[in-house]
């Protein structure tokens, strides 16, 4: 058995992120905790593509835990980043343990289809409704630790240290669990699922526990976007948004948990600076990029790190 | 010997055809029953009744006294019945020794062992060992020991035969269905494939149905031989006296019995 | 209940112009078993090409009646310049591999694309009304309609008519409908099928420029135009099954009435409703109302 280095990698991120943190100006403070969020929502889709599936509506989810977070912000004030992260992965969960008896009965283009549907029916839903702002959102009340708001100077190392133990401490999860027998049988399902029905597993099952627990990131990845951002809107339901997401998953590979967040950190990297360069070009830059990741690294940039293919 | 299997009366047919029409049969445990009939005559169609890919249209199977007739491919192969297939299904990007690790994977998830809050190796169920060591040994019986490290998408086609019938042996079966197991394989090769998966399912104590079209590996290796022949069953006998039917040797065999 | 019809009119106006939005789409599944996410982009494209060249036209003081021709033109100039190029250029080297990858390499030119008429035409708003205004307007149950819609339906119900033609009724059809069925025996058996892809590839995007290009004239046509099409392209063609020419069209008509109603008589569920008949039809019957594809389920 080879040694596993998963968890003193993860470890030893936190640690560069504790440190380095504090050398590291506001706005890329900022774009690491944005990195958290997408990456969480990006391991789930990591999950699901090692099954063979693709999911063009993790947006949806994205959406319920950003607006779960609103929805206490405006309620009742809550600005805990832990409570309104837990509370948006739970009822992102929920929505997806009911959805996933239908979807776990697609495959391929079907379930991107029947998953980018589902995420534009709640687009449609927040878009217009009044309630929740229509197409301009909301805005939260400002973020808070475990209660207490920091100091406007530390604020943004507070919440990245913060986004960076929650995203670790979920990676970590993560690993562990494909390494159980139920996580391992991803590979068998999406190499031939015939094979595994007919030695006695439930592919339904396995697929349905996949896309739960993916939900149940990208729940949380959104709502810890939403506290970073101070801001929510429908558009983080939109195609466009789910699609970003895949783009992101395409770049990173499934080689490993800390892939997603590898893989955010580059996009969010390549978005800024190309952004910064010519607002009007930075979507080419990302669709060559894209183009030269299917092309050049269909394993994502982790194969770049690691030498052979995960099984 | 008691009947561990028991076919009853099984009918299918897809619309105008009849893939199986009152097929009756009673398998003894630990025999070894060959199939044999030309294409369409209703082998397939009455392996698939049995492994739960199809429902019949009417009749029932019972095994170990059970009706299963209505139960899922996924949950008759949990009770102990499995198949190999005519076109080999391996896992086609891993490693011959990855493929018997992954099936054996399955026999634990089953079992619900090895989960989220265990550590440690846990045995596989009905095997008494952990995976690595029952991938070697289910590995060695079937010679593909050497091949361990193979992609299982080169392995020449006999190798591919043997890997799709050496995973069935991780679930332990207690009746295994060998479609067409020599099909695909050179002449020469055939019987000692057919040696090699004998030797390795019976050590296991299994009971073995296998369809088969050559005649000589079926007398060889067969206790009892099915012809099928339009849907129906035309004779239930030992090789020697299945093979010299009048009806078989028109139907099936094709008059001149080598 | 006098809301009937206007509910039809606008019902059977939205359809049309869906129609022509989403016949490219489900063209290009049919025979290439592709989902092309460009097919927005081209949408797109055609849109500006058509109001800036007809924009340019009206400036010169050429006779207005011809700006149609202008808006036909453009789309097929825009279509001709992109269409060939993506397809020899890059399409064509993914067709081996998974259909998901395809999909995300027309995501990537989409994106590509989107920034491409930025570069070309800048950000700003293009608004060329003319044509649309030349037409004035008819009456139906006491509300004005614009006669220029008539166009689009008139566009719509030739295109339709056109296609199904071209399919059943020409050599080159029937051999595309050889090619749909299955590209490698269409091979084997000396069908150029290569041909037929770039071509089909073109035409498809030339219906989505053509599209976009008539529709310009009745809005303002600023970047970001093809991303809410394609969406609803998909809704449009999964209705009524990826790859079929009826059922785009029945997945037109269903997603144009269901609008229409929605608008008139609760419209903060308009999307809601379109995007759940779209995940009913792939709950209930996932190749669509009309479909060919057989959808991978176990």
């Amino acid at each position: 058995m080879k040694p596993d280095r998963t968890p003193a990698l993860l470890g030893a991120i936190l640690a560069a992120v504790v440190a380095g943190g504090l050398l590291l100006p506001q706005w890329t403070l900022f774009i690491l905790t944005l990195a958290c969020a997408q990456g969480l929502v990006v391991l789930g889709l990591v999950l699901l593509q090692r099954a063979g599936l693709v999911s063009f509506g993790q947006a949806l989810f994205y959406c319920i835990g950003a607006y779960t977070a609103g929805g206490l912000s405006r309620a009742f004030g809550t600005g805990d980043l832990f409570v309104q992260m837990a509370a948006g992965a739970a009822a992102a969960a929920l929505v997806a343990f009911v959805l996933g008896f239908l979807l776990a009965r697609y495959r391929g283009i079907f379930f991107g289809l029947l998953s980018l549907a589902l995420s534009m029916i709640f687009y449609g839903l927040i878009v217009k409704s009044e309630a929740l702002g229509s197409t301009d959102g909301m805005n939260l009340v400002k973020t808070t630790l475990f209660g207490v708001r920091p100091d406007a100077a530390w604020v943004r190392y507070a919440m990245a240290v913060a986004a960076a133990c929650v995203a670790l401490g979920a990676a970590w999860l993560t690993h562990r669990y494909l390494r159980t027998p139920l996580g391992r049988l991803s590979p068998a399902i999406k190499d031939n699922e015939i094979r595994v029905e007919y030695m006695g597993a439930s592919v339904r099952y396995a697929i349905h526990v996949n896309y739960v627990i993916a939900a149940t990131l990208a729940g949380a990845g959104g709502a810890l976007a939403a506290t970073t951002v101070g801001h929510i809107d429908p558009e983080m339901a939109y195609w466009t948004t789910s699609g970003e997401f895949v783009f992101i998953a395409i770049l990173s590979g499934t080689g490993s948990v800390i892939a997603p967040f590898l893989g955010a950190l580059v996009f969010g990297a390549i978005h800024t600076v190309a952004y910064d360069v010519s607002p009007n070009t930075w979507q080419m830059s990302m669709g060559l990029a894209l183009l030269a990741a299917i092309v050049f690294l269909p394993d994502g940039l982790w194969s770049l790190f690691a030498k052979r293919k995960t099984a | 010997m008691p009947a561990i299997l028991e076919a009853q009366g099984l009918s299918k047919s897809f619309g105008a055809v009849t893939a199986a029409e009152g097929v009756s049969a009673a398998i003894e445990k630990d025999s070894v029953v060959g199939l044999i009939g030309t294409n369409g005559a209703g082998k397939t169609t009455f392996i698939n009744m049995i492994t739960g890919y199809l429902k019949p249209d009417s009749g029932s199977i019972r095994y170990e006294g059970r009706d299963i007739t209505a139960l899922a491919p996924r949950d008759i192969a949990r009770l102990g019945i499995c198949r190999s297939f005519q076109i080999p299904q391996l896992y086609r990007s891993l490693s011959v020794r990855e493929n018997m690790l992954m099936a054996l994977g399955i026999m634990l998830h089953n079992a619900d062992l090895g989960g989220f809050f265990s550590f440690g190796r846990p045995d596989v169920p009905g095997h008494d060992a952990p995976a690595e060591e029952v991938a070697d040994r289910i590995l060695g019986r079937f010679g593909l020991s050497g091949y361990g490290e193979r992609n299982a998408q080169v392995l020449p086609g006999g190798m591919r035969k043997l890997l799709d019938i050496a995973l069935t042996m991780a679930a332990k079966p207690r009746v295994l269905l060998l479609d067409e197991p020599t099909s695909g394989v050179s002449a020469q090769e055939k019987f000692g494939i057919m040696e090699t998966i004998m030797h390795a399912v019976k050590a296991e104590g299994a009971t073995v149905i296998f369809v088969e079209h050559d005649m000589e590996v079926v007398s060889r290796f067969a206790q009892r031989v099915l012809a099928f022949y339009d849907g129906r069953i035309i004779a239930d006998a030992p090789p020697q006296d299945a093979l010299n039917d009048a009806e078989v040797r028109r139907y099936v065999v094709g008059g001149v019995h080598a | 209940m006098d809301q009937v019809g206007p509910v039809l009119v606008d019902g059977v106006i939205y359809s049309a112009w869906l129609f022509i939005a989403a016949v490219g789409l489900t063209l290009v599944y049919g025979v290439m078993k592709i989902l092309n996410v460009t097919h927005g982009s081209f949408y797109a494209l055609g849109a500006y090409a058509g109001a800036s060249l007809t924009g340019a036209w009206l400036a010169r003081g050429y006779p207005p009646a011809l700006s149609y021709a202008v808006l036909l033109g453009g789309a097929l100039l825009v279509t001709l310049v992109f269409a060939p190029a993506i397809e020899r250029g890059l399409l064509r080297f993914m067709y081996a591999k998974d259909e998901v990858v395809i999909l995300l390499v027309t995501y990537a030119l989409f994106l590509i694309l989107e920034d491409t008429i930025k570069l070309i035409w800048g950000v700003n708003p293009y608004f060329v009304a003319e044509p649309y205004a030349l037409l004035g307007s008819f009456e139906v149950g006491g509300l004005k309609y614009p006669t220029y819609n008539l166009i689009l339906v008139g566009l719509a119900l030739a295109l339709a008519a056109g296609l199904a033609w071209v399919l059943h009724s020409t050599r080159v059809g029937k051999l595309l409908l050889a090619v749909i069925h299955d590209p490698e025996m269409s091979r084997a058996l000396g069908v150029n099928v290569d041909r037929y892809y770039l071509v089909t590839f073109t035409l498809a995007c030339f219906l989505a420029a053509l599209g976009g290009s008539f529709t310009a004239p009745t809005v303002s046509v600023v970047p970001g135009l093809g991303v809410d099409v394609i969406v609803l392209s998909f809704a449009v063609v999964v209705i009524g099954g990826l790859g079929s020419l009826p059922g785009a069209a029945l997945g037109a008509v269903i997603v144009g009435l269901v609008r229409s109603v929605s608008v008139h008589y609760m419209p903060q569920v308009e999307l809601f409703v379109i995007y759940s008949v779209m995940a009913l039809v792939l709950a209930f019957r996932p190749r669509g109302l009309f479909g060919l594809a057989e959808p991978r389920k176990i």
